[in-house]
């Protein structure tokens, strides 16, 4: 017989439940990730990229075209705010996501991935005006709601300023077909060439029930300065879509491209690409105040495009430009300073920005622009009932995953309407800002970028400057996402609680609290890496 | 040493990794650990020891192939644990005295050795407090005997389960309920106490490691070295202890962080008396960091003329550490 | 086996006999040369499956012991003195655990001021500790005592503490029959612990026990001891059995029967005692001799029984309670009838010769009634009374 007391048998310790000392607890959460909140389409960055992290690659994909179907051309063209906003520069540099989301696009045209038609049909008619990525988007989402989807498109091909807006050297074509192909085989009606004159009564007509308008904004400015007659002053937007077209514009050897955004670098290094032997961008303000980005710019100086910064056109005659010098005021604001400069061009392209081509509503009453575009409310509809719009026309911050997104909240604002309900906007998270990272847990990783192609052999043709990345170098950038407010199974928690009290479920299935013997001293909070805990107080 | 997997950056630093299978990674993260040190135990919450010892004895329990017998000395983590009528304890443990848990080991590893069971190997366990005082002279004879045991140190830095008072691993300037935070030396004098691992290293004994609750991998990459040898081994772990170090129990592993990364608890491994590594500092931080949160050392802070000279003597400490055993890193090591 | 031989070489066959699987030991006068000829015995192979430990401190020899025992191993030291106080934590410790650890204590004076001789007050500071406490009359009992010891400790789970007169036992040539391994194998079984560390059924060793338990276990330690008195009368009768001679139980007599004055003593003692009995008994005294063989637990009933018609009772002691007077007359007072007078004879302390005619001279005289309740043998008064004297000036003088 074993000795009263002195000898106890294991683990009887069992009985005591220390979860009664606890005055906080601790719980799993999910928090949105800076990344997922920046990107205008609304993927769900971290959640794709733990995906390719764990290489099941269509998988990723598939949760990418949840929410925008044309990844690949996303991949190339998209300004990734998402890094902008991404937490790891605490730790060294962001993760480049738009460089695995361009992987996972060429993945899967090349393996062919395509999109399964929608389970139910709703017996619906629905109509997109406009097959830019707004309308692509719209299309896609409604498709996969169940709608039947008609696309009218005035010009003769698909992609509106994807494809006359964006160069070929930065989105092969073949790719914006393929993405393009890949939606419309699902089942949606496109119609190019079409240009719709009296909305209402084609609604009636062909019994659509609801209408997204995406048309755009492709209206150029007009000239600020004088010109002489035979002056050859272009805009930005018609070079970009006439570089589409059999003919390709001319532009001399000497080009001017008045404007600092990003549309004045695409023409500048389209005119390099044309046989243009001295391209400058005028400027009004500086390196710092320019709206391109910065990297298009660096791409541009490569490619020995030149910048006039702080100045503006005073007039082009002849083939003389006159310059006058600006300096900036304390707000930022370029001012004239009354110095000029000289130099010759062949052509001016203007690169000013663009305007809402308000034609098309002349008809309908409701549809009446403010401020130079189309007003809609929460639920993207516009004053007219069952008329949506969105993409360029509806904002004036313009871009295409802008419009992706536009595209994909119309869809699912329409689908409810036609319902009869009401768009739920969908409760976020609380941010996982980089305060509640452990960044200790993460190692200094460096990033692994996009290749580009030879600045002295990259002017003499279309093909893309970026080459995509390797998938070895794709997987390694997924493998740098801190997985910012979402369990990654780092098995921490479990393995920092004194008490025992976390279980672990098994791999994908996560953990669980045993509030039975939680202290609930915070540890497994504290060492959590991404921030996918919190202490909570207990009630009473 | 660390067991090291540059296959993610974000996995080499966590217990776990998803993308590893679990025995890859390290026992903690394994659904199959043997918890030697279960729930419903006594010790205050975020305690270090607790945490400590579950790793340890986990992880030698998974080097032993479950073969492991335990020999504890009183203090905190016997208290805590197996108070009657309930045992903490999933592994066959045995509590003696305060002073005498190596040479209670001795007797258990003599006895496997007779009984043929020379398999089943012995853990022996202490706080600091009987580990380098009272115990002392019983490690020491473990120690040059030879004989075959881990022991295992949880440096708390005091006397905890009395209620806090100085042990001779107690820092200087640490107010405990024996080195008061007054006078003209508050708290811990300095120019006492006394290096425990150096002193094992003096033994010639074949492994002396120490380690820390900041890094999983390294602590069970020393168990497990230390299961490999046979014969006398030694292991310090440094555990913070919330309630006597006075700081909030959230912190217990950022703050065995920071004393590693300050210098302070220098992570390092011996065999037969020479250091074979030392864990590089990668992201080296004041002993302030470290100090300041800790209310023990609530003196050291009072931003006057001498709290400022006390300081300096600390850093001092930490930098002959870093210095002894060469511990700033560089890009190769600190990734 | 007849042999002549120093005491604790009997002991130290003996107990290598007894297949102890782990001996640790620190030396210490009188004990050494119990501890030496087991290093002896087991590095010469003579004790299969034995680990011997040289250990830095008796604190430590307990220590190892304890773990061996915990452990299932059949576990054994040797200490005196100093010593048994430097492992006192221990001794306690190994009692509570319950453990069956068997000790040889080759009893010597505690100091200050440092002695190496013989006395009795060793053993009594550990008195309560929990052990069983065996005291031998010759080294042939010494021996024997040893092979029951085990017995008795495994069969109880209780440490058995062997006391062995320092010197006058251990140091003592003397003819002592060595019995065979295949006796001692017969009488002693294998040790099989109650409580193990075992990888197959874990538990914990040892524990914490509060105030809502503690009483109780107390309470079934005395239970244990109240049970040792069977066990340790068994196994001296199963010992007289199986070898033909008496050794052990609670206590013997020597001519009690019709004594009037009994004198009451344990160890070495008792051999000058009963020469001192006989001697009387020719003169025609009736006089009688009580041995204590177990000290510990108390035997009180045998005791009462043995005393109650004595007209007269001495106790005589090697160890002196100081502020008191007698550990064992206290005892035994309080196991007879109170009525019957105790007079406690203090005598060998530290080595101090015990001489017949001492002894003669005291019980003559104290059928005189010259003598108080407390005694001490041979005190040079001359030298007391004169420190005492000056003890008195010096306070006179306002020190
Ligand atoms: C011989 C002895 N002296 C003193 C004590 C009281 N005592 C029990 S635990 C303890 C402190 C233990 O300190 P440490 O070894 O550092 O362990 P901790 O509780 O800090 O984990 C003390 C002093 C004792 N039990 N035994
Ligand atoms: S680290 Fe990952 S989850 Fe966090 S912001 Fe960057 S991409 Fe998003
Ligand atoms: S570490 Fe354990 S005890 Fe502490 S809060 Fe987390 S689950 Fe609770
Ligand atoms: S600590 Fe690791 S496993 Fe636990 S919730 Fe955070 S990321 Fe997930
Ligand atoms: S006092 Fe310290 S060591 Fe003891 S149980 Fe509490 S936290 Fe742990
Ligand atoms: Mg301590």
């Amino acid at each position: 017989m074993k000795p009263f007391a002195t000898v106890l048998e294991a683990g009887t310790s069992l009985t005591n439940k220390t979860g009664s000392w606890r005055i906080e607890r601790p719980s799993y959460v999910n928090r949105l990730p800076p990344c997922n909140k920046a990107c205008p389409a609304g993927e769900n960055i971290q959640e794709w990229l733990s995906l390719v992290e764990q290489e099941k690659y269509e998988d990723a994909w598939r949760e990418i075209v949840k929410h925008n179907p044309m990844p690949a051309i996303m991949g190339r063209v998209c300004y990734h705010p998402c890094e902008n906003a991404c937490n790891r520069v605490v730790v060294d540099n962001p993760v480049g996501i738009n460089s695995v989301e361009q992987f996972l696009g060429d993945m899967a045209i090349r393996e062919g991935w395509y999109f399964a038609p929608a389970a139910k049909s709703s017996g619906k008619k629905v109509l997109v005006i406009g097959a830019g990525p707004a309308g692509l988007s719209a299309a896609h989402h409604l498709a996969q709601l169940g709608h039947k989807v008609t696309i009218k498109e005035s010009q003769k091909k698909a992609g509106g300023m994807m494809r006359y807006g964006i160069p070929q050297y930065r989105l092969a074509r073949k790719v914006l077909d393929a993405e393009i192909k890949r939606i419309v085989k699902q089942g949606v009606d496109l119609q190019l060439g079409t240009k719709v004159s009296d909305l209402n009564v084609l609604m009636k007509e062909e019994s659509f029930e609801a209408v997204f308008l995406s048309v755009g904004a492709g209206k150029a400015r007009t000239t600020p300065f004088p010109t002489e007659k035979d002056t050859r002053v272009f805009d930005a937007v018609s070079v970009l879509r006439d570089m589409e077209g059999k003919d390709k514009p001319d532009l001399g050897k000497r080009v001017a491209v008045y404007g600092g955004g990003n549309a004045a670098l695409d023409v500048a290094r389209t005119a390099k690409r044309l046989g243009a032997k001295d391209v400058t961008i005028i400027y009004r303000r500086n390196r710092e105040k320019m709206p391109a980005h910065d990297f298009e710019v660096e791409e541009a100086l490569e490619e020995k495009i030149e910048i006039n910064f702080l100045s503006t056109i005073k007039s082009y005659q002849g083939k003389k430009i006159t310059l006058e010098k600006m300096a900036l005021d304390k707000s930022g604001f370029p001012q004239p300073t009354g110095k000029t400069e000289r130099m010759e061009a062949d052509c001016v392209v203007l690169a000013l920005g663009q305007g809402v081509d308000a034609e098309l509503f002349d008809g309908v009453d409701a549809l009446k622009m403010e401020k130079g575009i189309i007003p809609v409310d929460e639920q993207m509809m516009t004053a007219q009932e069952g008329v949506f719009a969105g993409g360029d026309m509806v904002s004036s911050f313009r871009n295409v995953t802008i419009s992706i997104g536009h595209g994909k909240k119309a869809a699912r604002c329409m689908d409810a309407w036609l319902r009869g309900q009401k768009g739920a906007s969908s409760k976020k998270h609380d941010l996982a800002s980089s305060d509640r990272l452990n960044t200790w847990y993460y190692e200094k990783a460096p990033r692994r970028n996009r290749k580009l192609a030879d600045p002295a052999q990259r002017t003499d043709s279309f093909d893309e400057v970026i080459k995509g990345l390797s998938q070895t170098d794709a997987l390694s950038e997924a493998r740098r996402c801190l997985s910012c407010g979402n369990c990654f199974e780092c098995d921490n928690c479990y393995g920092v609680c004194p008490d025992n009290a976390i279980k672990k479920l098994g791999k994908g299935k996560g953990f669980e609290i045993n509030y039975d013997y939680c202290k609930g001293c915070g540890l497994c909070v504290a060492e959590c890496p991404c921030g996918a805990m919190e202490m909570t107080p207990e009630e009473n | 040493m660390m067991k090291n997997t540059s296959f993610n950056p974000k996995g080499n630093r966590t217990i776990g990794n998803r993308l590893q299978e679990a025995c890859e990674c390290t026992v903690q993260s394994s659904k199959d650990r043997c918890n030697s040190l279960t729930s419903g135990h006594r010790a205050c919450q975020g305690c270090g020891e607790a945490l400590g010892a579950r790793w340890v004895v986990d992880a030698a329990m998974k080097a032993a192939k479950g073969k492991l017998l335990v020999v504890n000395a009183t203090g905190c983590l016997e208290v805590f644990s197996t108070p009657y009528p309930e045992t903490a304890w999933q592994v066959p443990w045995v509590h003696s005295l305060f002073g005498n848990a190596p040479a209670v080991a001795t007797g258990v590893a003599a006895a496997m050795r007779v009984k043929g069971k020379g398999d089943v190997r012995v853990l022996a366990q202490g706080g600091d407090g009987s580990t380098t005082d009272i115990g002392f002279g019983c490690l020491s004879g473990m120690f040059e005997r030879n004989d075959d045991v881990l022991y295992v140190c949880y440096d708390n830095q005091a006397y905890m389960n009395t209620g806090v008072q100085r042990s001779s691993a107690t820092p200087p300037t640490a107010s405990t309920a024996t080195t008061p935070s007054m006078g003209h030396e508050p708290g811990n004098v300095f120019g006492t106490g006394k290096n425990l691992p150096l002193l094992a290293m003096a033994h010639q004994i074949p492994y002396v490691a120490t380690a820390s609750l900041s890094d999983t991998r390294d602590l069970e990459a020393k168990v497990e070295r230390a299961m490999s040898f046979s014969g006398a081994r030694y292991l310090h772990v440094l555990v913070p202890c919330p309630l006597g170090w006075g700081y909030v129990p959230n912190d217990t592993i950022r703050l065995s962080r920071l004393a590693v990364q300050c210098g302070l608890f220098p992570l390092f491994e011996a065999e037969d008396g020479e250091v074979t590594s030392a864990t590089k500092i990668c992201e080296p931080c004041p002993v302030e960091d470290y100090l300041k949160p800790q209310k023990r050392f609530a003196n050291l802070f009072k931003g006057d003329k001498k709290s400022d000279k006390r300081l300096a003597q600390m850093q001092a400490i930490a930098d002959a550490n870093i210095r002894r055993f060469d511990l700033l890193g560089d890009e190769e090591n600190c990734k | 086996m007849l042999k002549q031989v120093e005491g604790s070489r009997a002991v130290a066959e003996v107990v290598a006999l007894c297949r102890p699987e782990v001996v640790c030991a620190y030396p210490i006068t009188p004990q050494t040369h119990i501890v030496e000829g087991l290093g002896e015995l087991v590095k010469a192979g003579h004790v299969e499956n034995c680990d011997y430990i040289n250990v830095e401190s008796e604190f430590a020899a307990l220590s190892v012991a304890i773990g061996a025992s915990a452990a299932g191993a059949r576990a054994y030291t040797a200490t005196s003195s100093q010593g048994l106080l430097f492992m006192a934590e221990a001794v306690f410790n190994a009692a509570g655990m319950g453990l069956p650890i068997v000790m040889t204590l080759g009893n010597r004076a505690i100091g200050a001021p440092i002695n190496i001789w013989n006395d009795h007050s060793d053993a009594m500071s550990m008195r309560d500790a929990g052990w069983i406490q065996l005291f031998a009359e010759n080294n042939q009992e010494a021996a024997d005592l040893h092979i029951q010891a085990f017995r008795i400790a495994e069969e109880l789970s209780c440490p058995v503490m062997v006391c062995v007169d320092g010197f006058i036992l251990t140091h003592a040539v003397e003819e002592v029959d060595v019995p065979t391994q295949e006796q001692v194998d017969a009488f002693v079984p294998p040790f099989e612990p109650v409580q193990v560390l075992d990888i197959k059924a874990p538990v914990s060793i040892g524990t914490l026990v509060g105030p809502d338990a503690f009483t109780e276990v107390r309470y079934l330690d005395h239970k244990k001891q109240l049970r040792a008195y069977d066990v340790i009368n068994n196994v001296s009768r199963a010992f007289k059995k199986a070898f033909g001679r008496e050794a052990g139980g609670m206590i013997r007599t020597y001519h009690v029967d019709d004594a009037k004055t009994i004198i009451v003593a344990m160890g070495s003692v008792i051999g000058t005692l009963k020469d001192m009995v006989d001697e009387k008994r020719e003169q025609g005294q009736k006089i009688g001799l009580v041995s204590i063989c177990s000290f510990r637990p108390f035997p009180s009933k045998e005791i009462q029984e043995v005393l109650q018609k004595a007209k007269h009772i001495i106790v005589l002691e090697k160890s002196l309670a100081s502020g008191q007077g007698g550990v064992m007359s206290a005892h035994v007072k309080l196991s007879i009838d109170k009525k019957i007078p105790v007079t406690t004879l203090i005598a060998g302390l530290g080595g101090r010769p015990i001489p017949k005619k001492s002894l003669s001279d005291f019980v003559e005289s104290m059928e005189k009634g010259t003598h108080g309740e407390l005694h001490f043998l041979d005190l040079d008064h001359a030298v007391v009374e004169r420190e005492l004297a000056a003890f008195e000036q010096e306070k006179g003088r306002g020190r």
